[in-house]
């Protein structure tokens, strides 16, 4: 087994003749935290959904986990084993926490009635307990419906979700974009009790501090490109906005401009 | 389940704020409608002091009025089955206005398996079908209405889960459907006649029983069942639950199904306790199902509700329906007047979530 939890080579992506993404070289270690940055429009996301399987690749590979994969959903992506967090949240607004949490992977009992098999309750609540506790979620009553909770906390049960289930890499588009000051902070916090238990994640951003703060290795888009790969101790916040912007690119992914 | 005050990351959870279940609401708005009911009848210069709801009669000592509450829960416990299912529908975040034609439909086919041979003596006048049908045993009519039922459910389910058109349309063509299917059958002839067996289903307060029964198998398939969390899951955020892995297509078709095989099993209740079946049997029930679950808090966007709210529903729909008449209304006004109490509940409904989104 080889240490590189994620692979893609040549990840391209075309929507029609818009070339959102081009020949995507990408490597992630297992425990590794990578930012990727970039203006809108860069390919961040494109990416992303290449990923999850939320789109299908025009051409490349994806390799995961020393596999190469197909996902033809993010349902696929999930089953083995990558958790998305998503900008807009997939949570059940009149489902309290644990119910969120083990939504589609309830735990049962008396399996034997199909789908009017019981659920453990019991189990579930110990186990969000002590999902939440892992990863120091902050939620004053989890029989509470996420209907009444704060956009702060809500963001806190979907990245649990990952952090309760082991997923073999997590990945977060911009979860703290909508938020406060001390929300992000929480949710800042849930990410480093991830990096402390040695999970991977992919981290999409536009918060410099929170960037430089949170992982070991920036990834740059721009128009569709990578054209950075910066180990957090050799860069700063000035030199990566030069790369966001143009007004640098690594000379490794220099391509000859037509 | 003692410890409902679970927090976690050190917070401690104020008890004084757990949430007002809001079958309480409904408990209570019964309680104050039946109250409101037994003063009118004080009050009201032509009642000669009668009371709603206590037993004036001198020759019994009885504390109630046992006549008049029985008759209250039979009127609602047949409607109330149809509830049942109309409930769960509502639940997923579907409306389902077939049930009401499929009782017909169904109590039509039903019957004509449930005939006897021999009426006094004389042959069966109303027989519809051959020698063959007379006096079977009384689990081949339910069974066929059963079948019948999730035959038709099934159509709405897939019509819904498939094709994605609105439950609404699906369900309205279904009304139109089984409507016509109750008045094919016999040319829009009565059946009539059953045999004793099939009649004993509906003897009575049977209806009562199985009401309760049903509610209380509903109740608990809804809240400690996978079936009951998938479906209030796909009514809250139907993209969340099929991002979790639901399966939200096998899940609506189970859904309808369910909702129309309990409107066939009321329609066997429902003829047995006539002893007859028309094709116009059912006209309305769709409606007064709906108005029995969002009078007891189901909400119709979906993801909100109870069978117990339900259940407290379908009570304050037969204490109104039973106190109209005993205060003397019209019976043209009592349907205006209970147009308005569904709106009023709803629109009450409505206030209440919205002030309970703004404390929050």
């Amino acid at each position: 087994m080889s240490d590189i939890i994620l692979e893609t080579k040549g990840l391209t992506k075309h929507y029609g003749g818009v070339h959102a993404l081009n020949d995507a070289n990408f490597t992630l270690k297992k425990g590794e935290h990578v930012a990727i940055m970039g203006d809108n429009g860069a390919g961040k996301s494109t990416f992303v959904r290449q990923i999850t399987g939320v789109e299908q690749r025009t051409s490349g590979e994806i390799i995961f986990d020393g596999q190469p994969v197909h996902f033809a959903g993010p349902l696929d992506a999930r089953k083995a084993g990558i958790e998305t967090v998503f900008q807009t949240l997939a949570l059940a607004d009149d489902l309290d926490v644990p119910d969120n949490l083990f939504l589609g992977r309830e735990k049962t009992f008396w399996d034997w009635l199909g789908p009017f098999r019981f659920l453990d309750y019991k189990s579930m609540r110990a186990d969000t307990i002590a999902g939440l506790e892992k990863t120091a979620v902050k939620i004053p009553n989890i029989k509470n419906t996420i209907r009444n909770m704060s956009g702060g906390q809500r963001q806190c049960v979907a990245i649990a979700r990952t952090a309760t289930f082991h997923s073999k890499l997590t990945i977060m588009d911009e979860p703290t974009a909508a938020l406060g000051v001390q929300e992000t902070a929480q949710v800042e916090n849930i990410v480093r009790t991830l990096k402390e238990a040695g999970e991977p994640l992919i981290l999409i951003s536009h918060n410099m501090r929170q960037v430089m703060d949170l992982v070991d290795r920036i990834i740059v888009f721009r128009r569709g490109r990578i054209v950075a790969n910066l180990k957090k101790e050799d860069t700063d916040g000035q030199d990566v906005v030069a790369y966001i912007t143009g007004a640098k690119t690594d000379p490794a992914y220099e391509v000859e401009t037509l | 389940m003692s410890d409902t005050a679970h927090g976690t990351g050190g917070l401690k959870f104020d008890a004084k704020k757990r949430a007002w279940p809001n079958e309480l609401n409904i408990f209570i708005a019964l309680i104050i409608i039946v109250a409101v009911f037994e003063a009118l009848g004080q009050l009201l210069p032509y009642m000669n002091n009668q009371s709603f709801l206590f037993d004036t009669r001198d020759r019994f000592d009885s504390i109630f009025n046992e006549a008049r509450l029985r008759i209250i829960i039979l009127q609602v416990a047949i409607i109330g089955i149809i509830a049942l299912g109309v409930t769960q529908v509502i639940i997923s975040g579907g409306i389902d206005l077939s049930s009401g034609p499929l009782v017909g439909a169904t109590a039509m086919i039903v019957m004509s398996f449930a005939q006897t041979e021999l009426v006094n003596g004389n042959p069966n006048p109303k027989a519809v079908f051959g020698p063959w049908a007379f006096d079977l045993p009384v689990l081949i009519p339910i069974v066929v209405g059963l079948i019948f039922g999730a035959f038709i459910g099934a159509i709405n389910g897939a019509l819904i889960a498939f094709t994605r058109i609105p439950p609404f349309i699906a369900t309205l063509g279904m009304f139109l459907i089984c409507r016509g299917i109750a008045q094919a059958w016999t040319r829009g002839q009565p059946v009539s006649f059953p045999t004793e067996s099939y009649a004993a289903l509906g003897k009575g307060m049977m209806p009562v029983f199985w009401f309760i029964l049903l509610a209380v198998i509903f109740h608990v398939i809804m809240r400690y069942t996978l079936y009951g969390k998938h479906t209030y899951a796909i009514g809250s955020n139907e993209d969340a639950a099929r991002m979790s892995g639901i399966n939200v297509q096998r899940h609506k078709v189970r859904v309808y199904m369910i909702a129309s095989m309990l409107a066939a099993f009321a329609a066997v209740i429902l003829s047995s306790k006539n002893l007859t079946a028309q094709s116009g049997m059912g006209t309305f029930y769709e409606l007064y199902a709906i108005a029995m679950a969002v009078i007891g808090g189901v909400s119709l966007t979906g993801g909100r509700g109870s069978i117990i709210g339900t259940v407290l529903g379908a009570m304050v729909f037969g204490v109104i329906q039973s106190g109209f008449t005993y205060i003397k209304l019209d019976a043209f006004y009592q349907l205006m007047a209970m147009g308005a109490i569904i709106i009023s509940a709803v629109v009450l409904d409505k206030m209440r979530q919205e002030r309970g989104a703004m404390r929050s």
